[in-house]
């Protein structure tokens, strides 16, 4: 997280404050060498069409997927993204996009399996830093190579398998599905405006509350809610616990790592998990309990 | 791949052709920034769900305007600002199909898609942007069928 707290954040009270930095935060720093800005977006011809000055472009799909299976990136890839990028151990990562930073969480997310802790994402995003009239370029940085010695990726903390999935279920653990009530209810099989990629049964994970992931932000500007709104909806309207354990979902895992970073950094949630095999994997599972 | 219009075949040759990744993203930028939207005279907003391309979550959306030697010129709309594929992709299709001959629209398969962006693109949002060219097909399919009646 960052160490220089920023108090356009502060005054939101969330309980992890350093989790999230201003875009004032971010235009102060533009030439500091130890924080790397990072855009990340659905479209990666985004980001050349325009992004901030002296960020750095980690695509989803080329940078953080294994190009193989369906996984991510060992360590060793992780070190050489890090070495491309020009970041140290020492560095805070600080992470944006579109949609509501929505895939900025999903690199956050991702960047957390391998432990790097000094990160933080720009509230509102691509959005409001555009929406202020902040400066954009289409230069491309070059940063000096690293020598980055990441861990093997974790994964038990953060990230939830479909045994996790199971066994939470028996516990009688929450879970938070935040895709759409169409998806939710199997009315569809995929989010409105986009395609199928390949669920064969509709519905929801038994016992999951239904909160749209996008809930949690402003439309207005990208921006996150504050800790009492979001309070508002996951702690009062649906009786989420921080102390009890939580996995969210999605179709892929990318929207729920959104409300994952939401719950855990925002709220204070102790153990919380992102299932990012989501609906195309339970959605395919034979013999799997489904509600609608 | 089937067979493709020539325009579209060379654009589409010319895109393999370039390896440099930078230079790839470049000629989609210059195509994007090169997009313009569909004339009022054609349509204004709001635009009609009809002409909406399915599961494109640019918004895209599409118009054929018959032409007097029976082939169609295609206009688009993107509403997503985000949507820089959508827009290079329109104005790539507007400028390799219009007035082309509508069967030969027809047999244009939608895996153009990956060849003109490979990796640049997600399954997703290639999934997407097919549906584009199968907006512009159906259109032209309407044309032929029209014709016809």
């Amino acid at each position: 997280m960052a160490e220089v707290l920023d108090r356009e954040v502060l005054d939101k009270g969330y309980a992890h404050p350093g989790a999230v930095v201003s875009t004032q935060w971010v235009a102060d720093r533009l030439n500091d060498t130890n924080v790397r800005i990072i855009e990340s977006n659905e479209d990666p011809l985004l980001y050349p069409s325009g992004h901030i000055p002296g960020a750095v472009q980690v695509d989803w799909t080329n940078d953080l997927n294994d190009p193989v299976k369906r996984d991510y990136i060992s360590r060793e890839a992780f070190e050489k993204l890090m070495s491309r990028i020009g970041v140290t151990p020492e560095t805070t990562v600080v992470f944006y996009g579109d949609k509501n930073n929505w895939w900025a969480t999903y690199a956050f997310w991702v960047f957390q399996l391998f432990n790097h802790t000094r990160a933080a994402v720009m509230d509102g995003g691509r959005l409001k830093w555009q929406k202020e009239g902040r400066p954009m370029t289409k230069e491309v940085p070059q940063f000096q190579p690293t020598q980055y010695r990441a861990p093997e990726r974790n994964d038990a903390q953060i990230r939830a398998f479909r045994e996790d999935v199971m066994e939470h279920l028996r516990n009688r653990g929450r879970l938070v599905d935040v895709r759409s009530p169409e998806e939710y209810t199997g009315k569809r099989l995929h989010m409105e405006s986009y395609p199928n990629e390949g669920a064969l049964r509709g519905g929801h994970i038994p016992g999951a509350a239904n909160v749209p992931w996008s809930r949690a932000a402003n439309p207005e500007d990208g921006t996150f809610r504050s800790a009492d709104e979001l309070k508002e909806i996951y702690l009062k309207e649906q009786g989420l616990n921080p102390k009890d354990p939580v996995i969210a979902y999605c179709r892929i895992g990318e929207r729920s790592s959104h409300t994952w970073f939401v719950l855990k950094y925002l709220l204070g949630f102790e153990n919380v998990k992102n299932y990012d095999g989501s609906w195309t994997e339970w959605g395919n599972l034979v013999n799997v309990p489904i509600e609608k | 791949m089937l067979e493709l219009p020539e325009k579209l075949r060379f654009l589409v040759e010319t895109m393999a052709s370039v390896q440099n990744q930078n230079e790839r993203v470049q000629m989609l930028l210059d195509f994007a920034e090169r997009f313009k939207e569909v004339p009022e005279q054609v349509a204004q907003r709001p635009f009609p769900e009809q002409n909406r391309v399915a599961f494109c979550e640019s918004e895209a959306y599409v118009w054929a305007e018959e032409q007097p030697d029976g082939t169609a010129k295609f206009y688009f709309a993107v509403e997503n600002p985000a949507g820089v594929s959508a827009k290079a992709l329109a104005y790539i299709l507007d400028r390799t199909l219009s007035g082309v001959p509508l069967d030969q629209v027809l047999r244009v398969s939608p895996d153009i898609v990956m060849a003109i962006f490979r990796q640049n693109i997600s399954m997703g949002k290639g999934m997407g942007l097919m549906a584009m060219v199968q907006t512009v097909q159906k259109l032209a399919s309407d044309m032929i069928r029209n014709k016809h009646q």
